[in-house]
């Protein structure tokens, strides 16, 4: 316990830096950080409190570790200076590892934070009377703030901790939907949408006696004004749409159905699942009801979601799940709901996992959003402009790399993507392959299933050059030379 | 570079299935899935007097299932619905790694050839596609029902 206060009260310079990337001592000071980031270091300590300073620590190393290296241009793709963060990269240097939209690499600072929450903080959070546990539920809450900061919402009050998107998206699905669906009414979700955020719908609209209604993008991937104005009207309660396709990789025009179903009084679910691993992500500028994204595409830990909402939506909804730590009070027949969001919060919650997730965002604020987003572009628009000169490579989606957010998905000409898949992982180049759990889209596309390489800021040039170096010997090893 | 399981006779059979076609008269035929890629098949059985006479397969896939489908409907064309039955036994145990004698890998033929896959879990469902197919025909006797 001792350790505990200890190790905290001298900001920012605790246990997470004695093993983290950048091994001396107050990197802050250091390493001669920009000072935006100072800042923001400063910020935390001060107003995040003790147990803040983990966070501010995986920032501070993040920042640190990078900061040194870090290319004058974010848009310089040779080797990653970024790689050397990320443990199962700098312990794998032979591996292109471009399926990041699967699930993402973490840095050292965010394995650093799960296991410094169990080593200084861990005791079950809410429960105890004890110091400790007001550690862990302090820790919580310090995550919490960090995320609602993260995404633009207003209140941290409002941020739901859930164990992934799809069960974010599942909660509003089941617990809000059915009190504003009724019989006739419709859901209107696009044809582009993960299955996470499409049965659920599917399961909402059967229950309601609703219909299911899809909006369909051109050639390129886009969804038109003019299929939004015919899709969303009068009926339309609900519009759930993915922020970017995790196949094609667009960003669908958000704010434009937001406008036009609340027009009609209906309600926006946004899925953010691959979103925010890539563009800087406000709920208030998006205007939506409920935003959804997991933490393990984003650099964070398995098993953690997030699920921000209007404050008067989630007061007025029921719980999803029921059980410990969700209510005021509990008498035979009855119960009372405890405030949100612990409302939506029954059971044990995975602190180690809440803490390391605002580890994961402070390490991404440290790089840069902006960093991130022109790292990642740069990234696109070379492997798309070498895989243009593959005449057996076909990408699909929009000609502009600039609309791929990271997501390049393409097939091979007469060659399975499995059989692709396979002879990449040869050459110890990882992709996806398959319908990447869309398989309404690819059915729409007209497509079995599909390839697909997803980049996160830490890819670099050599990768793409694995991948089109692959490709030729798939090429070859179905076609000979 | 790419070698292990994609050896000239796989690509072969890739390329030119000798069993992929429409069967006229099929005495039975199944739907073969792997949902987890979307690869489809379907398989068609002539069976005479407890011998399959005839086996023939339509459908979709990697190269490593329809490969697969066609050594199978190769090696049991001819075979008794029996002898069949431990073909398919034998390929099942050996894609899912286990060690086989060398007289019953004489037995599965060019199939044989598969057995790295074992060795490539992620694929190890192509390879089965079509002879769980033909397992679960051959279970149900329906084929040896004239």
């Amino acid at each position: 316990m001792s350790t505990v206060l200890e190790s905290t009260k001298a900001a920012p310079s605790g246990a997470a830096l004695k093993e983290g990337a950048s091994p001396q001592g107050n990197a802050s000071h250091r390493r001669g950080a920009a000072p935006q980031e100072t800042a923001v270091l400063q910020e935390d300590a001060a107003t995040l409190g003790k147990t803040a300073c983990a966070i501010a620590d995986a920032a501070a190393a993040a920042a640190g570790s990078s900061a040194t290296v870090r290319p004058t241009d974010p848009a310089d793709i040779a080797a990653s200076p970024f790689k050397r963060d990320f443990p199962l990269l700098a312990n794998h240097p032979e591996l292109a590892f471009l399926d990041s939209a699967a699930t993402a690499q973490r840095p050292k600072t965010v394995l650093d934070a799960q296991r410094r929450f169990y080593e200084d903080m861990n005791a079950n959070a809410l429960r105890g009377l004890y110091r400790l546990s007001v550690e862990a539920t302090e820790a919580i809450e310090v995550a919490r703030e960090r995320v609602a900061r993260f995404i633009g919402a207003p209140s941290a009050r409002d941020v739901v901790l859930v164990r992934n998107a799809s069960e974010a998206l599942n909660l509003v699905a089941k617990a809000f939907a059915p009190t504003v669906l009724g019989p006739g009414d419709e859901v209107c979700i696009t044809i582009m949408e993960h299955h996470s955020n499409l049965i659920p719908w599917q399961q909402a609209c059967q229950a309601a006696g609703a219909r299911l209604v899809y909006l369909y993008p051109d050639e390129q991937g886009v969804i038109q004004p003019e299929e939004m104005d015919a899709k969303v009207g009068p009926r339309t309660k609900i519009v759930a749409a993915a922020h970017v396709s995790n196949v094609l990789g667009i960003e669908n025009p958000i704010a434009e159905l937001g406008r036009r179903v609340h027009a009609h009084g209906g309600y926006l679910v946004v899925d953010g699942a691959q979103s925010v691993p890539h563009m800087k992500v406000d709920v208030q500028a998006l205007d939506c009801d409920f935003f959804a994204f997991s933490a393990h595409k984003a650099f964070g830990p398995f098993g953690m979601g997030v699920l921000w909402g209007k404050h008067e939506l989630l007061e007025a909804m029921p719980p999803f799940l029921t059980g410990g730590e969700m209510i005021d009070s509990v008498t035979e027949q009855d119960a009372q709901w405890a405030p949100v969001p612990e409302k939506f919060e029954a059971g044990t919650q995975d602190a180690a996992g809440i803490y390391a997730t605002a580890a994961a965002i402070a390490y991404m604020e440290a790089v840069g959003r902006d960093v991130i987003e022109r790292r990642e572009r740069a990234l696109v628009r070379d492997c798309m402009e070498k895989l243009a000169e593959l005449p057996y490579v076909h990408v699909i989606g929009h000609p502009d790399p600039d609309q791929h957010h990271g997501v390049i998905s393409f097939n091979v000409e007469g060659i399975h993507p499995h059989d692709v898949a396979s002879i990449l992982d040869m050459q110890n180049v990882a992709i996806r392959a398959g319908h990447h759990c869309a398989q309404p889209l690819l059915a729409w596309l007209g497509q079995e299933s599909c390839c697909r390489a997803s980049y996160a800021f830490y890819n670099d040039e050599a990768d793409t050059d694995a991948l089109v170096e692959g490709l030729k010997t798939v090429w070859r090893t179905f076609n000979g030379e | 570079m790419a070698s292990s399981i994609y050896t000239a006779a796989l690509m072969e059979h890739n390329a030119h299935p000798d069993y992929k076609y429409d069967m006229d008269a099929p005495t039975a035929t199944l739907d073969g899935v792997n949902p987890s890629c979307g690869d489809e098949l379907v398989l068609a059985l002539r069976v005479e007097d407890g011998v399959i006479e005839e086996a023939a397969f339509t459908g979709h896939g990697c190269a490593v299932s329809q490969a697969s489908a066609d050594m199978m409907a190769d090696l049991v064309t001819g075979e008794t619905v029996e002898e069949a039955r431990r073909l398919t036994s034998l390929f099942l145990s050996m894609v899912k790694g286990e060690e086989l004698s060398s007289a019953e890998l004489e037995d599965l033929d060019e199939a044989a050839e598969l057995e790295s896959i074992s060795r490539m879990p992620a694929r190890v469902k192509c390879a089965e596609l079509a002879w769980r197919t033909l397992e679960r025909m051959l279970h149900d006797g329906a084929p040896q029902e004239e």
